[in-house]
């Protein structure tokens, strides 16, 4: 056991460094202050700017094939390089939707004329992709789709309402799940298409979030007009579509936020323990959380190890990874409630001028539970652990072999 | 990265599974479980002793078979896996490991061949009654050449040929190697939550004696041992973590309630869910103690904390969640659940429970951070 690259790693990964250092600042508390000082075109322009740089020194796509502009590179250089890449202030947020799902579903399922029109532009930056697959009424039942598409000559009419689809208010294009043919089983009747989210009947409106913030929007669809080259897959094979891309999105969710280890520390080394004897890291119950935390939090860190050694070796990784979707949003929320607690009264305060570490226990405390169901809820994943690797068999379902239009639907 | 076994080490793993699905297994542990006159399966023990095992790690030119720490791991987590009813931890883990780190050559060349043969059967004795043990705390003495004191629990003492006893000595504490075959030592055989596993009262009146490594060093040398042997009893547990977790779901895809399979509940593959998630985190945090074992890291007392924290929760989870998932029958003696409930306890509580471990990570990382 070594935790060494091999040599052609760490050549790539010197030149990912020295490629990182020339463009971005490293990341430090002080950068990320002014990264969100940025007004949203500022950031923007930063972003579009960064990912053309990062596309013509061939670190995008890097697992993409040559002909799309890629690397051909396996699995293990792109991981090297979102290792790299997290140490800096890098603004590639608006383009990790677009490349991490909606792209590589359209290499998948396109035609070449429809590739050539597509991917060098996403992947240079230029146009930006959103994810349209969620509704009011179709959440973790996302086959339950209700927003609809009627064939119209070459065209489709689509009508209907997508939401929490992040950056819809800043994308180019999106992926769109609609329903083709209620007659069929639910999993049966949907069809997958490229929408131009600049066409007319497309509104997209910011969701106001329960933590105060505006990241996600509900998409209304009035008489939008789809020319039917833009479909990917058949029509009735939406539903295949959708896991290529739904299986992208998990390996893209996941990663940890908060304050990390050394800040907690200096937290509890700064406020007094509940008994009010001394400083709450003196405190054994607040120890042996901070251990648990710790040991899951490495455990999850470790696990990535272990994918990436299979990856390294050219291997299928195991689904060791997929623990850490489940454990990080409530290990956020629960390190942030200890947190807010152990302040007492003032814990109660979160006005960055006056909080500890400006109010980043507060964030999390508000922000894990949207993290604890985007991209999948805990009990979404935990189902899928159980079936998919344990082989535990699926629930009877109420919704086979009855044709959508006669499903209940709720509200 | 190269963060696995190796493929040898894997071959070693499969070999061992094979072999243990045929000579151990709930039937060999339920021979000693059922006859209070037994301590450990004598049959089983020679067998393991063949293989090569109890020598693993131990050099060639001492009678073993010089592989490594890492095929130790190996081998720790199927004898865990087979609820394995031998001494072998506190053989290998303490006493071998003991004589390796801390020994002079002579008690090395006397004992370790012995070891490696399954002759010798080695025990710690630390405990000396309830509540966690300290270095001032120590009552048991040792001036060089003879020990008194009681030791309680001795995991394995009944049936130890040698123990590492760690005493007072002087204002310090020295770690003492005794015979226990001698007029001096009185064994008494207690009663406990695994009865898999032997366990002694081992009484000391003057003794006979010899020091193991530096005088007044007992404590640190204690401290260093028990660090090497978490990370080997936190691969133990992970294999019984797993073992649990593949009863509960193959019993789950079996058991029909509700005109259905019962792992088709959310309720129950959900609780599964949750035994995997703890199981990887373990099994990642492990690995991590099998690396910094086989390396002699300086990072060793965190992996080791992190590996024994994270494996004695696993543990304690999927032994109460099989119960659970089997129902009724997982509380019938004949149902094998109780064997992996007994031993998680058994291998929470010996060599540190997990609080212990928990502020031993907190603290290693404080002094990390310092530094």
């Amino acid at each position: 056991m070594d935790f060494n690259d091999t040599p052609e790693e760490a050549k790539f990964r010197a030149e990912a460094r020295t490629f990182l250092e020339a463009h971005l600042k490293p990341k430090s508390a002080e950068s990320e202050r002014l990264a969100r000082k940025l007004s949203p075109a500022e950031y923007m322009k930063a972003a579009k700017d960064y990912q053309r740089k990062k596309a013509e020194a061939g670190f995008a796509g890097i697992t993409w094939a040559k002909e799309q502009g890629g690397r051909a590179l396996p699995p293990i250089y792109a991981v090297i390089f979102n290792q790299e890449e997290a140490k800096f202030d890098a603004p590639s947020a608006p383009f990790s939707i677009g490349l991490g799902m909606c792209v590589p579903t359209v290499i998948a399922f396109a035609d070449d004329a429809t590739k050539d029109r597509y991917v060098r532009k996403a992947l240079e930056g230029e146009e930006i992709w959103c994810q349209l697959f969620s509704e009011p009424g179709a959440g973790s039942d996302v086959a339950a789709s209700k927003t609809k598409a009627v064939r119209d000559g070459d065209d489709w009419i689509v009508n209907g309402q997508k939401v929490w689809t992040t950056g819809a208010h800043f994308a180019d294009f999106g992926i769109l799940l609609v329903r083709t043919n209620p007659d069929v089983e639910k999993h049966k009747g949907l069809t997958m298409f490229i929408v131009d989210m600049k066409a007319k009947g497309v509104e997209a409106r910011p969701i106001h979030q329960a933590s105060g913030g505006r990241e996600f929007n509900e998409v209304y669809f009035t008489d939008v007009r789809i020319p039917d080259k833009n479909r990917l897959g058949e029509p009735g094979q939406g539903w295949s579509v959708a896991l290529v891309t739904l299986m992208n999105e998990r390996l893209a969710v996941g990663g940890s936020y908060g304050p990390d280890y050394k800040e907690i520390f200096e937290f509890a080394r700064g406020i007094n323990a509940p008994a009010g004897d001394g400083p709450l890291i003196k405190d054994e119950a607040f120890r042996q959380k901070l251990a648990d935390w710790i040991v899951r939090a490495e455990g999850c860190k470790l696990a990535k190890f272990r994918t990436m050694t299979a990856l390294s070796k050219g291997q299928t990784p195991g689904p060791e990874s997929s623990i850490g979707k489940v454990i990080n949003a409530n290990q956020m929320m629960d390190i942030a409630n200890t947190a807010i607690e152990a302040q007492d009264h003032y814990g109660i305060i979160n006005d960055p001028d006056l909080a500890p570490l400006e109010g980043a226990f507060h964030q999390s405390y508000m922000f894990a539970p949207g993290l604890r169901i985007a991209g999948g809820t805990d009990e979404i994943l935990k189902n899928i652990i159980a079936e998919r690797v344990l082989g535990l068999p699926q629930e009877p379902r109420a919704d086979k072999g009855v044709a959508f239009k006669d499903l209940p639907s709720g509200r | 990265m190269n963060f696995d076994f190796s493929d040898d080490q894997k071959s070693l793993r499969e070999e061992a599974r094979r072999f243990l699905n045929e000579k151990a297994g709930a039937k060999v542990t339920r021979r000693v479980l059922d006859d209070a006159k037994l301590s450990y399966d004598e049959g089983l023990w020679h067998a393991v002793a063949e293989m090569g095992w109890i020598g693993v790690a131990i050099p060639e030119e001492y009678g073993g078979t010089g592989l490594g720490r890492l095929e130790l791991c190996v081998l720790a987590e199927e004898l865990g896996r087979a609820v394995a009813p031998i001494p072998y931890s506190s053989t290998v883990y303490f006493l071998a490991e003991a004589l390796m780190c801390s020994g002079s050559d002579a008690q090395k060349q006397a004992l370790l061949p012995k070891v490696a043969s399954g002759e010798v059967i080695g025990a710690l004795a630390l405990s000396e009654g309830p509540g966690v043990p300290t270095s001032a705390g120590l009552q048991t003495k040792f001036d060089g050449t003879t020990l008194s004191g009681t030791k309680i629990p001795v995991t394995d003492g009944d049936c130890a040929t040698h123990a590492i006893v760690v005493a007072k000595e002087g204002g310090g504490a020295s770690l003492a190697l005794v015979d226990l075959n001698q007029p001096g030592v009185t064994r008494t055989t207690l009663k406990t939550l695994d009865p898999t596993r032997g366990h002694a009262k081992l009484e000391f009146k003057n003794a006979k004696a010899e020091r193991l490594g530096a005088a007044g060093q007992g404590w640190e040398l204690s401290e260093a041992l028990l660090d090497r042997a978490a990370v080997l009893l936190a691969f133990e547990q992970v294999g019984g973590s797993q073992a649990c977790l593949e009863m509960a779901r193959d019993y789950a895809k079996e058991r029909v309630a509700f005109a259905r399979p019962i792992g088709s509940f959310q309720a129950i593959k959900h609780k599964l869910a949750d035994m995997y998630v703890a199981i990887e985190v373990a099994r990642s945090n492990a690995y991590y103690g099998a690396w910094a074992l086989s390396t002699e890291a300086a990072e060793l007392p965190f992996a080791a904390a992190a590996s024994r924290a994270a494996a004695s929760d696993a543990y304690y989870l999927c032994a109460k969640e099989n119960i659970q998932t089997h129902g009724g029958m997982g509380f019938t003696w004949e149902v094998d659940c109780h064997l992996f409930y007994r031993r998680a306890k058994l291998l929470a509580v010996q060599a540190g429970s997990p609080a212990v471990w928990k502020e031993k990570l907190v603290k290693r990382l404080e002094q990390r951070n310092a530094a």
